[in-house]
């Protein structure tokens, strides 16, 4: 790269990462102030600890998001497969427009839609909360969703249709034909939409703002309500570990991505020498 | 054997759709059309046209520099979400476009280490990121003790506008660069060399080649961070210390005060007006591509 591409790659790093660069610096601050460091500790790392309240919501995130991820994950993947067997234009068109709605509408309209429609049924069956877990879990999964079909379907696209067939006529049922040949050909996607879903749903605060019971918090949530009142260094300890914790997460699905991409091209070669054999 | 078994292939396959179109529908589809319908009822639940035209009539008195005037509540607080979010959106993409394209020129290796770079405060949670900004913007913040230091003098920036707009291009740059840097990284290199070639210039080159087929990505970053900006609760409230109601402050405070019809009427107005500027950017991007 030419300076003048280096110098502007760097100012535009340095407005990405400042930021949080100072929330890492000033998590371990000894004092409270967020603007004057006084000296190292570890002080508000051990304050965290100790906040019953922030690792229920730790807890509470965690639970939420492996099970809108695996459930979003197994019924995303059923649909991709459906969808990729559509013939019928005109429904292949409406599964399409009705899976963007999600990723297109703002995340405040889809909290507020689903929150009207939980409480008016709720108000149906004489409940005076209809937000709860179950709520919670509805909306994740449906925002979820769309990201997973996304991934799988362009995978089932490339994959080979005499594959599933050869292994039929080969003998084995359906089913087993889709386990244990198409599933391995669209696994890539599978495991993309899975992490996906499941950093969508750890990360996500307005669609929980506004289906979340008074009684369950999540991270993001917690985080809210902490911003609200006069914030301490403890939120930033929190940041700490979140930040290093996406870090590893990213870096894990670059290798696997590397992975795939890395065995997909061995097989071609091995392919193309065993042609030249 | 054979017709028979792909047959009953193609029934698994059908019925694998069945479970999300009955969830699609459910979650999708129905929340909308009760959008709609809690914004044109009234709290029995009566059609009422009301929540709608309070939209468009409340009014209120504000003061500020130039006196004291009447002005339509909500129609001001839209103009300035859409004043703030087309602002910021300029901003992200005048410093992404170029940014886009630096990375899409670099070698593959460093590509991809740009782009991972890019991507993690993306994935940092929006509300620590705009509470960083908070801190380091305050009138006794790192900003204004740098300023200090260097003996430059204070400024008053929180609660002003420029900071929401700080806030916004900082929480969604990244997602202006990677739709721009996706379809320049696929970009044909031999029609710019051609263009070249025919003795174009180089602004000729990014006006006439670049610009061009560059313009789906550009079309789906705008999207990407206008959106999200728009329609935004937090940044409003911490940066512009609750000074500046944006569309989804209104929306968020009538959802505390549980006035959920009128949250939902201004849920429903804010839907039509993307849905239509969405549409028509469309037509945009499609004469464009005509062309």
């Amino acid at each position: 790269m030419k300076t003048a591409s280096k110098i502007y790659t760097g100012l535009v790093m340095l407005f990405l990462f400042a930021p949080i660069a100072i929330l890492l610096v000033f998590s371990f601050n000894a004092s409270k102030s967020l603007s004057v460091f006084s000296g190292f500790s570890l002080h508000w790392y051990s304050e965290l600890l100790r906040d019953s309240e922030t690792l229920s919501a730790v807890r509470n995130t965690l639970v939420l998001a492996v099970s809108a991820a695996l459930i979003s994950t197994v019924m995303g993947t059923a649909a991709a497969v459906g969808i990729h067997k559509l013939k019928n234009r005109y429904l292949r068109a409406a599964m399409d427009s009705v899976t963007n709605i999600p990723m297109i509408n703002p995340d405040i309209i889809t909290g507020i839609s689903l929150m009207l429609m939980f409480v008016f049924v709720g108000r149906l069956f004489g409940a005076a909360t209809s937000l709860n877990f179950a709520t919670m879990l509805i909306a994740h999964i449906t925002f979820c969703l769309p990201y997973v079909i996304l991934q799988v379907l362009p995978k089932l696209q490339q994959m080979d249709k005499s594959l599933p067939e050869a292994a039929m006529d080969l003998g084995c049922t359906p089913m087993r034909a889709f386990l244990k040949v198409e599933v391995p050909e669209i696994m890539p996607g599978i495991v993309t939409g899975l992490i996906m879903a499941f950093t969508l749903s750890l990360d996500d605060f307005v669609i929980s703002y506004f289906t979340a019971g008074n009684g369950f918090q999540t991270l993001p949530i917690r985080i809210y309500n902490m911003t609200k009142k006069t914030v301490t260094p403890k939120m930033y300890a929190l940041a700490t570990i979140i930040f290093f914790v996406i870090l590893f997460l990213l870096l894990l699905s670059n290798l696997t991505d590397a992975d795939t991409v890395q065995a997909v091209r061995t097989a071609r070669e091995k392919k193309r020498a065993r042609k030249n054999a | 054997m054979k017709k028979k078994s792909s047959g009953s292939l193609a029934l698994v396959q059908r019925l694998a759709l069945a479970p999300y179109s009955v969830w699609a529908v459910l979650f999708i589809v129905v929340p909308l059309i009760f959008v709609a319908y809690y914004a044109f009822t009234d709290l029995d639940f009566h059609f009422t046209t009301d929540n709608i035209t309070r939209f468009f009539t409340a009014t209120s008195v504000i003061s500020d520099e130039a006196g004291e005037r009447e002005v339509h509540t909500y129609v001001l607080i839209f103009l300035r979400s859409l004043k703030l979010a087309a602002i910021s959106t300029v901003i992200c993409l005048l410093f992404g476009y170029p940014f886009a394209y630096l990375i899409s020129k670099a070698s593959a290796r460093t590509q991809s280490v740009l782009i991972t770079l890019i991507m993690i405060p993306m994935w940092m949670n929006f509300l620590i990121r705009t509470y960083a900004w908070m801190t380091i913007l305050q009138d006794t913040g790192l900003l204004n003790g740098l300023l200090d230091a260097l003996g430059l003098g204070r400024i008053h920036i929180i609660g002003t506008e420029s900071a929401v707009v700080i806030g916004m291009v900082y929480d969604y740059f990244p997602y202006m660069i990677l739709p721009i840097y996706s379809v320049m990284a696929k970009m044909d290199v031999k029609l710019i060399e051609a263009a070249r070639d025919l003795g174009c210039n180089p602004a000729g080159v990014l006006r006439r080649v670049i610009w061009p087929l560059s313009l789906p990505g550009v079309i789906s970053g705008v999207t990407m961070v206008l959106i999200p900006s728009i329609s935004t609760f937090y940044i409003s409230q911490k940066l512009g210390n609750g000074k500046f109601y944006l569309i989804g402050d209104a929306i968020e405070g009538q959802y505390v005060a549980n006035n959920l019809h009128f949250a939902a009427a201004i849920a429903f107005i804010l839907m039509v007006i993307l849905l239509f500027g969405m549409a028509f950017m469309q037509r945009f991007a499609n004469k464009r591509a005509a062309v």
